[in-house]
């Protein structure tokens, strides 16, 4: 697993990415009530807003980390929205996406790295 | 941050692993380890206590209670002269333009008017009271007192373990009660829509009252995120988002805070700034009214969303000024303001939402039934 600056993780399988939020991002936000994600099948660009969150208190955007495809979305978080407090880095896994250019991936942060960048 | 003000629970909030945020210059827990959703349920199923004392609190006195009394009616369009002794009423400070400057509990003490006004409000609502009432008025900002507020079905029994006097006391009545040795003025009231009591207390004694109060079984430090959607779900405004000082008491709906003796062709009606414009809103009618709104889809409309009569093009008929999570609901909750026409319960809309029209109603207030003790 590797982590952007904006609280993201990534898992990357062969040309697969999966992508959600931290542990830390999670409780951050408080209690997730809503979550509205992308369609399959969008070309997205780095930055792109591509899920739209909110916790009792306010909406946050989570941004694609880098360009391409999204391939799948985990549909299970728009019923179940509790889940990315309670799983965040494992079930509560937002979309999985194919890199236009993985080279993007390359200043991402590992585990040991970002748990001194939340100090 | 350093320029805040803190409350005499400071120390507790933090102890007790509270997120402090700046809150109308005070640094108040915004939620606890629990969380906002939890400790609102909590409030809802057990009891609650929230820290409020950044809220004001201000003594009037005078030559005789009916002195202060009807010296105090000229500020706010609500019955005080009929204010029996060890009573509290909800209240409204006007402008000339009939707009809300404040909200507030008044209750009567003796032949003193005990006043808790807002935080963000209380120096402006201390000098108009000062302005309009001195000499004939001492107006007493009480400075040395915190304020606990203790909310939920359980609050009773909880305070009631300290003094079984609390137990007789009726939703809005006002008195002392001896909590465990500490002397406090007690009403038996809130702003949640669960039955419970607003403890106001010496600054002295508030951590070990605090302390005492959570030591009882099913009492939870809360926080002021659950704080504003128990209001929300209660139907109960905030001040600054709901009523404002170019919302009058009758577009507000709180014309049920507005007794009949105040009302046109009371006996004493009128007599508070703007009471024109109240008093022909009422009889009139008014262009807008506030609502409460139920959001069809998952998705909370914020504070701001704008309402439209229709799903493509239509009319712009109001806006959202206040729209959360309700965790008791479980699903999204609002209120706001929309054209009169279009305020009766069930009225279809529709609310902008990152650019998309999402159906939501008008609907009826509250969203949770309230449950005081009457």
């Amino acid at each position: 697993m590797i982590f952007t600056e904006e609280h993201e993780w990534l898992r990357v399988e062969g040309d697969e990415i999966t992508v959600g939020i931290t542990i830390h991002a999670a409780e951050q936000l408080g209690d997730v009530v809503f979550v509205e994600l992308p369609s399959d099948g969008v070309t997205v660009s780095k930055d792109d807003e591509v899920v739209v969150i909110e916790s009792v208190k306010a909406a946050s955007d989570i941004l694609a980390p880098i360009d391409g495809e999204i391939i799948e979305v985990n549909g299970a978080l728009t019923d179940n929205p509790g889940m990315v407090n309670d799983d965040p880095q494992g079930d509560a896994w937002f979309f999985k996406m194919k890199a236009s250019d993985p080279s993007q991936m390359d200043d991402f942060m590992d585990e040991a790295a970002y748990q001194k960048f939340i100090g | 941050m350093s320029d805040l003000h803190q409350t005499p629970l400071y120390d507790l909030h933090l102890e007790l692993g509270g997120k402090m945020v700046p809150f109308a210059g005070y640094s108040m827990p915004v939620q606890y380890p629990m969380g906002v959703m939890k400790e609102h349920l909590h409030t809802r199923s057990h009891a609650g206590l929230f820290d409020v004392s950044h809220m004001g609190q201000v003594m009037l006195s005078g030559a005789s209670w009916e002195a202060v009394a009807a010296a105090f009616e000229r500020l706010v369009p609500m019955d005080v002269l009929g204010l029996a002794d060890g009573r509290q009423r909800y209240g409204l400070f006007t402008n000339d333009a009939g707009g809300i400057e404040d909200d507030l509990m008044f209750a009567r003490r003796g032949d003193d008017l005990f006043v808790v006004v807002n935080a963000a409000c209380k120096a402006a609502d201390i000098a108009r009271m000062k302005s309009a009432l001195e000499p004939e008025v001492t107006v007493t900002p009480i400075m040395d007192r915190a304020l606990i507020a203790v909310q939920g079905p359980g609050a009773a029994a909880a305070v009631a373990t300290l003094d079984p006097a609390a137990a007789e006391m009726r939703f809005m009545d006002f008195g002392t009660l001896g909590l465990d040795g500490i002397s406090v003025w007690a009403s038996r009231s809130g702003y949640t829509g669960e039955d419970g009591y607003e403890i106001s207390v010496s600054d002295a004694d508030a951590e070990a009252l605090a302390r005492r109060l959570l030591a009882i079984d099913g009492v939870e430090a809360i926080g002021l995120g659950a704080r504003d959607s128990l209001r929300l779900e209660a139907g109960l405004c905030l001040y600054g988002n709901d009523i404002d000082a170019q919302t009058n008491p009758i577009e507000a709906s709180l014309n049920w805070a507005i007794q009949k003796v105040r009302r046109p062709g009371g006996d004493r009606e009128g007599g508070y700034p703007g009471a024109e414009v109240v008093q022909k809103a009422f009889e009139g009618g008014v262009m807008r009214k506030r609502v409460g709104l139920a959001p069809e889809t998952r998705a909370p409309m914020r504070e701001g969303t704008q309402l439209y009569d229709a799903e493509e093009g239509g009319r712009l008929v109001g806006s959202v000024t206040s729209g959360s999570f309700g965790p008791t609901v479980g699903g999204p909750v609002a209120m706001g303001y929309v054209g009169s026409e279009y305020a009766s319960v069930d009225t279809a809309l529709w609310g902008e939402v990152r650019g998309k029209r999402l159906p939501v109603r008008v609907a009826k207030l509250p969203f949770v039934a309230a449950n005081f003790k009457r």
